[in-house]
């Protein structure tokens, strides 16, 4: 599975954020998108998740179901959490494994994986940003999607929560998937760096 | 279909519990109501005559009440995002959450009518025909209101703008709601005309609805 886009230029409220952008990644790859505040790292993640349109180029994913778009095979994981507040957590969760479709594991599974079995009942309101964080994770493995895009997914997780989500993403590769992450921190994983809105 | 039916469960489920807005819409249609009497007086005889179009009213406003959040909310969490990228048609997804929404605050106001007709003297064929237009009527109310909702996310603007935006898109509804209550109540004029088109409005904003709310959402993506 090839993830490529081909001389992006992104355009949003009439500024050019960034031009003439080319990016490939391949199964079982990780790719870190870094760059200054405002350079576009989320605007370049919301494009390839069909979130946002490119003024101009192409984003193609090769060798991913046929019938299906690449959004609709892919993950986001943005800076809100997708999380409604009055649900409980394995109600959130179950929402979205009936809601997205495919192929889907036991949401409980996720969410001990997570380490949030012991809050499944309680409502999403009362979670913490990194327990928040921990059950937008616990999406991404309860559906299976091979293209992960993510947004600061490290934000608010404490050191032990980086650490279990690099060796999350770290098998997720290793099943072939493949990621692009926005990120300021080390993913603590080896991923090969893009560069955007270098303003040199 | 599991997709479909998630989506439903999960906003009549959020619509039901604490700070949901099913209830909120019930006692506004009551407080509407209740206050009529205070502002018209206590002649029975008026207050028959109109109770028809007061509870019309009422259902109106109380059912615009909450549809500014039907987008706004799935839009601030970030679920507009993940909704938009599954592999449900958009479309599909915004006709099931304007379901959900009728089910969860247009239903209840209809369930209320009966006890809200007794306070404006109406009897009981009276309240059992203008509950029967609400009930064919309200779905054109939520299906128009969601095409202002989904531009209510577009612009960045919440309340009022949706009000203004619909409430000249349901004079129609309104009309042939007041109309088919009338003629049921006093004649001479058919029933079945004015209750005819009441039903044709509401099909015709399943059909259309959903594809320009979609269409808008598209349009606002950022």
């Amino acid at each position: 599975m090839r993830l490529s886009g081909r001389e992006v230029d992104c355009v949003r409220g009439g500024r050019e954020v960034f031009s003439n952008l080319n990016f490939e990644v391949v199964s079982g790859e990780a790719v870190a998108v870094v760059g200054p505040n405002g350079s576009g790292k989320t605007s370049l993640l919301r494009l390839i998740a069909g979130l946002l349109v490119p003024a101009r180029g192409s984003i193609t994913l090769e060798g991913g179901e046929a019938e299906l778009t690449l959004a609709e095979q892919a993950h986001y994981l943005g800076h809100r959490d997708a999380l409604k507040p009055a649900l409980s957590v394995s109600e959130n969760l179950s929402f979205w494994r009936d809601f997205l479709g495919g192929a889907a594991s036991d949401p409980a599974e996720s969410l001990a994986t997570v380490e949030l079995d012991h809050a499944a009942h309680l409502p999403a309101a009362y979670l913490s940003a990194g327990q928040r964080r921990r059950l937008s994770i616990a999406r991404l493995l309860t559906v299976y999607r091979p293209v992960w895009l993510l947004d600061e997914p490290t934000n608010a997780l404490d050191t032990a929560g980086q650490k279990l989500f690099a060796s999350l993403i770290g098998d997720h590769l290793a099943r072939g998937g493949l990621i692009m992450a926005a990120t300021h921190t080390p993913l603590g994983i080896t991923a090969r760096t893009l560069r955007v809105g270098d303003v040199s | 279909m599991t997709a479909l039916s998630a989506l439903i469960r999960r906003d009549i489920r959020i619509a039901l519990r604490v700070g949901g807005g099913a209830l909120i819409g019930v006692l506004f249609f009551l407080t509407v109501v209740v206050l009529m009497p205070f502002a018209i007086g206590p002649d029975l005889a008026l207050l028959a005559r109109l109770g028809p179009a007061i509870l019309w009213l009422g259902a109106l406003l109380a059912s615009l009440l909450t549809l500014d959040r039907l987008f706004t909310a799935d839009h601030d969490d970030g679920s507009l995002d993940l909704i938009t990228m599954s592999r449900t048609p958009l479309e599909l997804s915004c006709a099931v959450k304007a379901v959900a929404h009728w089910l969860a605050a247009g239903l209840p106001l209809i369930i209320a009518t009966p006890i809200l007709g007794l306070l404006l003297n109406l009897d009981v064929g009276a309240t059992a025909a203008v509950a029967l237009t609400l009930l064919a009527g309200t779905p054109a109310l939520t299906f128009t209101g969601m095409i202002g909702a989904a531009l209510a996310v577009t612009l960045h603007r919440g309340g009022l703008l949706l009000a203004v935006l619909v409430l000249p898109l349901s004079i129609p509804v309104l009309i042939f709601g007041v109309a088919a209550s009338e003629a049921a109540i006093t004649g001479p004029s058919s029933f079945g005309a004015p209750f005819s088109i009441l039903c044709a409005l509401s099909l015709f904003g399943l059909v259309v609805g959903p594809y320009a709310a979609a269409a808008s959402l598209r349009q606002g993506l950022d």
